[in-house]
């Protein structure tokens, strides 16, 4: 399971998903099954498709899957979602109004690995269809106004650049200013490195503005779901007023495979979970996505009256 | 500074060990024989000079990182010692421990005090493993941001030399919340009263350097890189093999003079001809004679109007395009 989890790390940062030895002989074997479809894109399968919950191997509908929020119906186990499916969760009636949908990446620096960075975005955005690893949204949450700004992983594995860190400046910007308060949905692999020091700078810059927005008495929220890593936790993520963990996410500053490597143990089995973090201490509380529009609507009320 | 006799090499810097040892021949010759070799001795020295002109003038990327981190390379103690008088360590987070990764303490900067701290390489292998080779734990990131807030209660400049490999991975550092910590540093950076100047001296290592990295300016010297991920982990995730490391560094254009010209940082600050490792003592004077105006100018400077310019400096970083979108 974990070696999964890292698997899948490397493959969405780097952009190439399927790539290393382990994952084409792991394709294979799907082959054989006749499974293979990316998580990702099982919810948009055709109703009546069977999915297998990664963790208990229970087997439902996807439809089914789809109805109860893609939370496993016997383990709980929480499958990775995107941001349209949170938006469609937490706001009243699915009405959101997206914000700041114009601001996308450029490849500034001309960065070319296995594949240009240009055209990994290029992909991506055919892939997802969306505009880049972050959307922001506005909607009523039981009616109260709430700013979500959630993460996509299937975009460059969440990755944390350029845009991710001006559409949270901005949403920072806009909350402070019309006072309505802040979420930030991440789930994120980390920085992106294509684009380098530019990408590390977001911690400071969306840090700074989420200085100015407690400074204006503005609640931020943080929900930290699988996987929250690298950048993101070393800055908006870890210092919500309130930080909220999904269950079973994974949450940490280094990837497992770095920690095994450089101390080279095994790792204790649970770390880096949600309930892990939460019993050290960084998260008040852990939510059940089928509860977290009501959790998320109490905490806004008690913030307001 | 080591003495020439045990001083470590690069392999592009092999000519001027060459160079080197020829004068010591020259000079054992001279002295058995009782021969004046001044002259030669003295083209040898000009030879030595012109090469070591002709290596930093020509460094590529990588070389640039190795030289970050030549085993030679002077370290945040061999800069405050130099530059500063009365220095006082001061130790601990007050909360769980002491990381020697992390030093600090209050210093005389030309007679002025201010708090001075950065991350510490150890000078040999045992100090190495007691250093943990720079890299923190969450305790020395909360040592710093105790010190920090120390030097604000008594209105005193803040200088941060920044020279690490990353923020420590490990099961401990994560249990004590590596993120929070460096999060939380930055957090508070971005709001501390007094003038913050940074320094990368060595190795800029993604959020472990910037867990002490966020100030009203931020300078690095000439053979250093400050990127989001080291080379060699760039390597093995963007290429998937360890040996695009080279590469990796070109691409990431975590150089000094690419740093300052995508305003990334606000100034680069020379070295001693072939890298501070030649002349600690020069290196550090440099340093200081950059650094007193810098705390000067930026004392004057009202405190709001401070922590405003240097939120509103990070919030410009970043590049995108904008299209129009019917919201």
């Amino acid at each position: 399971m974990a070696l999964k989890i890292e698997e899948d790390f490397d493959d969405q940062l780097s952009g190439e998903p399927g790539k290393t030895d382990a994952s084409t002989s792991r394709w294979f074997k799907r082959m054989k099954k006749g499974i293979n479809t990316s998580t990702s894109e099982k919810k948009e399968a055709p109703d009546g498709l069977w999915t297998k919950c990664p963790q208990c191997k229970y087997t439902c509908t996807t439809l089914d899957l789809k109805e109860n929020l893609y939370v496993c119906p016997k383990c709980e186990y929480h499958h990775r979602i995107g941001s349209t499916d949170y938006f469609e969760i937490l706001f009243d009636d699915k009405q959101y109004t997206e914000f700041f949908a114009g601001v996308k990446s450029i490849d500034y620096l001309g960065f070319n690995d296995l594949k240009p960075y240009k055209k990994r975005l290029e992909e991506a955005y055919y892939k997802t269809g969306l505009h880049d690893s972050l959307t922001a949204a506005l909607g009523k949450v039981n009616g109260f106004e709430l700013m979500v700004c959630c993460m996509d992983f299937n975009f460059i594995g969440g990755s944390l650049g350029s845009v991710m860190g001006e559409k949270i400046a901005r949403a920072a910007d806009y909350c402070r200013e019309h006072k309505v308060p802040l979420m930030i949905i991440s789930k994120s692999g980390g920085a992106r490195m294509m684009e380098s020091a530019f990408s590390l700078m977001q911690l400071p810059k969306t840090l700074g503005k989420l200085t100015l927005l407690a400074e204006a008495g503005v609640p931020y929220i943080s929900l930290c779901t699988d996987p929250t890593y690298g950048g993101t936790t070393a800055s908006f993520a870890m210092v919500g007023d309130i930080n909220i963990g999904e269950p079973g996410a994974m949450i940490g500053f280094a990837g497992p495979r770095v920690i095994r490597e450089t101390i080279k143990k095994d790792l204790p089995d649970g770390f880096q979970s949600s309930e892990f973090v939460m019993n050290h201490g960084f998260l008040d509380l852990i939510i059940n996505r089928k509860q977290l529009k009501e959790k998320i609507s109490t905490l806004l009320l008690l913030f307001k009256h | 500074m080591p003495e020439l006799a045990n001083r470590q090499f690069l392999e592009f810097e092999k000519p001027v060990k060459e160079l080197y040892d020829q004068i010591e021949q020259l000079k054992a010759t001279s002295e058995k024989n009782k021969l004046d070799l001044s002259d030669s001795i003295k083209e040898l020295e000009d030879r030595i000079v012109a090469k070591k002109r002709d290596i930093t003038e020509h460094l590529s990327a990588w070389q640039k990182v190795q030289l970050s981190r030549h085993p030679d390379r002077p370290y945040t103690l061999a800069y405050i010692n130099r530059m500063c008088t009365n220095f006082v360590e001061l130790h601990g987070d007050r909360n769980f421990k002491d990381d020697k990764a992390i030093v600090g303490g209050f210093a005389q900067l030309d007679g002025e005090t201010v708090m001075i701290m950065g991350q510490q390489k150890g000078i040999n292998t045992k100090m190495r493993q007691l250093r943990n080779f720079g890299m923190a734990n969450p305790e020395g990131y909360r040592k710093a941001l105790r010190l920090m807030k120390l030097a604000e209660k008594f209105n005193k400049p803040v200088i941060t030399l920044v020279d690490t490999p990353g923020a420590f991975p490990g099961i401990e550092a994560e249990e004590r919340g590596q993120g929070e910590a460096i999060a939380r540093n930055i957090y508070e950076m971005m709001q501390l009263k007094v003038p913050i100047i940074c320094v990368i001296i060595g190795e800029g290592a993604s959020g472990g350097a910037l867990g002490i990295g966020v100030g009203d300016r931020v300078f690095m010297m000439e053979n250093t890189w400050y990127t989001v991920i080291s080379p060699e982990s760039c390597s093995s995730i963007l290429w998937r093999s360890w040996d695009m490391k080279e590469k990796a560094a070109d691409e990431l254009k975590l150089t000094p003079d690419h740093m300052l010209k995508f305003r990334l940082v606000d100034g680069v600050i020379p070295e001693p001809l072939g890298g501070a490792h030649w002349d600690y003592n020069e290196a550090a004077a440099i340093l200081k004679k950059h650094l007193i105006p810098v705390v000067q100018q930026l004392k004057k400077i009202d405190p709001r109007k401070r922590v405003e310019e240097r939120i509103e400096k990070f919030s410009r970083m970043g590049f995108w395009e904008e299209n129009a979108v019917n919201q």
